[in-house]
């Protein structure tokens, strides 16, 4: 665990360098040269250089070892700037899929190169339009030693560059089983894989990825065969409350920038942001981001203290982030007025990012919906 | 305190409590059974008033008070662990009264020790019950501008005027009044805090039906009532101070009711409705609102231990009584909505299933008392949010 004292000196050196270093405009860039991998490898290596990448790394495998509550302040911070990275596929999901499940080779082989940001781990599981990780039909069938993968993922994030993906597949039952799920892990250059990027909304890199008579050895499972289903959903879990802490930070930043528009535009006379129409709309916004901060924090520190008890709080911070962070988003535009709807301004690119982010592993609907399943009702 | 001394506590906590509370007084609540205590109190049951007498031996009707005024004197971790102990054997507070959850507060932080002793261990063993007098009925969410005149006779004050939404003034002791000491001042500098025995010809009080068919509210009338000059809280046209202190404090008390449920909602539904096949209440759309209220709930119960962890550590909860008192009361009538909507139509019925209906239109006062929503969220954009004033 990561004491309260060098949790505020990481997060002071975060909003410090992706400030300077990767702010929106980055992002813009990364658009506007329409940059296939969707974000910026010099600011990856660095993040590596710092130790980011290997936040969730143990320290025998070059990581840092600083827990979800570390990565989720990372996570917060770089939703606040926008700033793109495979930080979430790699460094949290990558990271943990690995640590938990990998043998002694597959550690070995890809847990230093994914601490020092030299490799990049995707996760390959959506197979719908929406998110439903016991829904796989993606096929595994046994040959000589190993195995033949042939299917196809989509919303695939981090694809481009990708050198490795982890992906769920059907070893066994039909489409909706939970069990006869197993993970793999798959070198990106491994024959019959081929990747299809997709032009998102939000700038950053997703897309397909084909997997055609893949034939892998026996060693490239993660885990146990045909119990996937668990530690995927745990592996997802680090993720969704990495995301929600992204959308938490997404969120007050929309905030702070309303706020200083409001303190600044003249209407009628007056600073806008003394009228009580806009200001019930600020202070609504305020408390729901103070509510929804408070509950991403109970979903770390439960990734952190008990991952496999944490599937409620996971779910109810993703729901409720998602939730906050869209309302922050439109609430943003709206009290901008006409200038929140141009493509030069930048609170825009905030609804874009909190969109893909709340659809990926799991909606508002989703999480509320597997929220009231583990309640029991 | 160390943790083996506070683990020493938890122990005798336990064997104490094991020993000397009620089997009747471990069985679960309604209205009526609350203990409110004062002059004119008669006991619900013997065990009601054993269970009093026995709590305010040890000082735990105020545990954190000192011991001079009739508390027990105990830390904030040796409270929590009396509270949780007894919540684990479902024990019912032996006292409840607006003098231990707002005078007492009001007189540890600005009264003389004189008033203390007066008056704090009368509120420690339930002697006397408290009424609040703040609004008036042209003072509600603007009340500063309170008008109940106070004029100095000499040896005493004498006291006209009206004050309104008292609660259970009619079955109260003594009132805690905010009065206009000085019409030429500024609004907010002529009031003051004074505490009036409502034991005299001069103060009446008229209860007021409510929607939800009860009368927990009523209007005081003052004409030329008596107040000593010794209960003059802190000084004279320095009252606004403490009335907002008090109404930082109530909101807190009143926002926590939002996060405090005994049951979940979920559970209650299932109860009430039912599950299909697939193990998914049945009604769809009843199922999805109670899920994203839970949610609520439970973000709502962490922002508040967020939050009183921030004030502990320096600073106070300040304007963010506001947010909680907002967003708590606000929660607290999405789930009485939701209660309804689960009860269908037995909870139409007076008294129906756990009085569901009173409790739900008791709620809708939850966002007006102690300063409106409104209100709230003009404190947060003012205080927090540092947005102009127009």
């Amino acid at each position: 665990m990561t004491s309260k004292e060098e949790m505020e000196m990481l997060r002071a050196s975060a909003s410090g360098f992706l400030g300077e270093k990767a702010p929106i405009s980055q992002l813009r860039r990364l658009r506007d040269d329409k940059i296939a991998e969707g974000f910026d490898r010099e600011t990856w290596t660095e993040m590596g250089a710092m130790g980011w990448a290997g936040v969730l790394v143990e320290e025998a495998h070059g990581g840092v070892a600083m827990g979800h509550g570390a990565a989720g302040i990372l996570m917060e911070e770089m939703g606040r700037t926008l700033t793109a990275s495979p930080f979430l596929s790699s460094a949290i999901m990558g990271a943990v899929a690995l640590s938990k499940y990998g043998n002694a080779s597959q550690q070995e082989g890809w847990l230093p190169a994914i601490a020092r940001a030299q490799k990049i781990i995707a996760l390959a599981v959506d197979e719908q339009r929406h998110h439903n990780p016991a829904h796989v039909k993606l096929q595994a069938v046994r040959a000589g030693n190993g195995f033949k993968l042939s299917g196809e993922k989509c919303f695939v994030a981090d694809c481009a560059a990708a050198d490795g993906f982890i992906v769920s597949a059907r070893t066994r039952g039909e489409e909706q089983d939970p069990d006869g799920i197993t993970l793999f892990l798959v070198s990106r250059d491994t024959q019959g894989i081929s990747v299809e990027n997709q032009n998102m909304i939000d700038s950053r890199n997703a897309g397909k990825v084909v997997f055609d008579d893949v034939a892998l050895e026996g060693d490239a499972v993660l885990g146990a065969v045909d119990k996937g289903l668990a530690p995927l959903n745990i592996i997802l879990d680090a993720g969704r409350a990495g995301l929600a802490a992204e959308m938490s930070g997404a969120a007050q930043e929309c905030l702070d920038r309303t706020l200083s528009y409001l303190k600044e535009r003249k209407q009628f006379g007056q600073t806008i942001g003394s009228f009580q129409a806009l200001q019930h709309r600020a202070a609504h916004l305020y408390s729901e981001i103070e509510i929804g901060k408070s509950i991403v924090a109970r979903a770390l520190q439960m990734m952190d203290s008990a991952p496999e008890m944490a599937a409620l709080m996971v779910s109810a911070a993703k729901a409720k982030l998602g939730q906050v962070a869209l309302l922050a988003a439109q609430e943003s535009i709206q009290m901008h007025g006409g200038i929140g709807m141009t493509d030069e301004f930048d609170i825009g690119f905030f609804i874009k990012r909190v969109r893909v982010a709340d659809a990926l592993y799991g909606s508002q609907q989703f999480h509320t919906n597997r929220y009231a399943e583990l309640r029991g009702f | 305190m160390s943790e083996q001394d506070l683990e020493d506590f938890r122990k005798e906590v336990q064997n104490w409590l094991a020993e000397n509370c009620p089997e009747e007084m471990r069985q679960p609540m309604d209205s009526q059974d609350i203990c409110w205590g004062g002059r004119h109190w008669k006991f619900s049951s013997d065990a009601q008033k054993i269970w009093l007498e026995r709590m305010v031996e040890k000082g735990w009707t105020v545990p954190e008070w000192p011991k001079a005024y009739g508390g027990a004197g105990l830390s904030k971790a040796q409270a929590k662990i009396l509270r949780k102990e007894m919540k684990r054997i479902k024990a019912r507070p032996p006292l409840l009264s607006f003098g231990i959850w707002m005078l007492g507060p009001a007189l540890l932080k600005y009264g003389s020790d004189a008033q203390r002793q007066e008056h704090l261990p009368k509120i420690a063993r339930g002697e006397i019950r408290w009424a609040q007098g703040y609004s008036e009925p042209d003072a509600g969410s603007d009340l500063a501008s309170l008008k109940t005149r106070c004029e100095d006779r000499g040896d005493h004050y004498a006291i006209t005027g009206q004050k309104v939404w008292t609660s259970y003034a009619d079955q109260a002791d003594w009132i805690f009044v905010l009065v206009r000491t000085d019409f030429s001042a500024k609004k907010h500098e002529g009031i003051s805090f004074i505490l009036v025995d409502m034991d005299q010809p001069g103060v009446t009080t008229r209860p007021i039906k409510l929607i939800s068919g009860n009368s927990p509210f009523c209007e005081t009338f003052f004409d030329e009532a008596r107040a000593e000059k010794h209960n003059l809280i802190g000084e004279i046209n320095k009252g606004w101070t403490i009335a907002k202190y008090l109404l930082t404090h109530e909101r807190e008390m009143i926002g926590g009711m939002g996060g405090d449920v005994m049951r979940p909602i979920g559970d209650i539904a299932v109860q009430q409705i039912g599950k299909g096949e697939d193990g998914r209440l049945q009604d769809p759309i009843l199922r999805a609102d109670i899920a994203r209220m839970e949610i609520d709930g439970l973000a709502f119960m962490a922002t508040m231990d967020r939050i009183t962890q921030q004030a502990k550590a320096g600073g106070g909860v300040g304007a963010n009584a506001s947010m909680l008192k907002y967003y708590g009361t606000e929660l607290n009538k999405r789930r009485l909505e939701l209660m309804m909507d689960s009860a269908g139509s037995p909870g139409l019925v007076w008294g129906g299933e756990g009085d569901v209906a009173s409790q739900w239109l008791r709620t809708k006062a939850n966002s007006i008392e102690g300063g409106t929503s409104e209100v709230q969220l003009n404190i947060i954009a003012k205080r927090i949010l540092d947005l102009p004033s127009q």
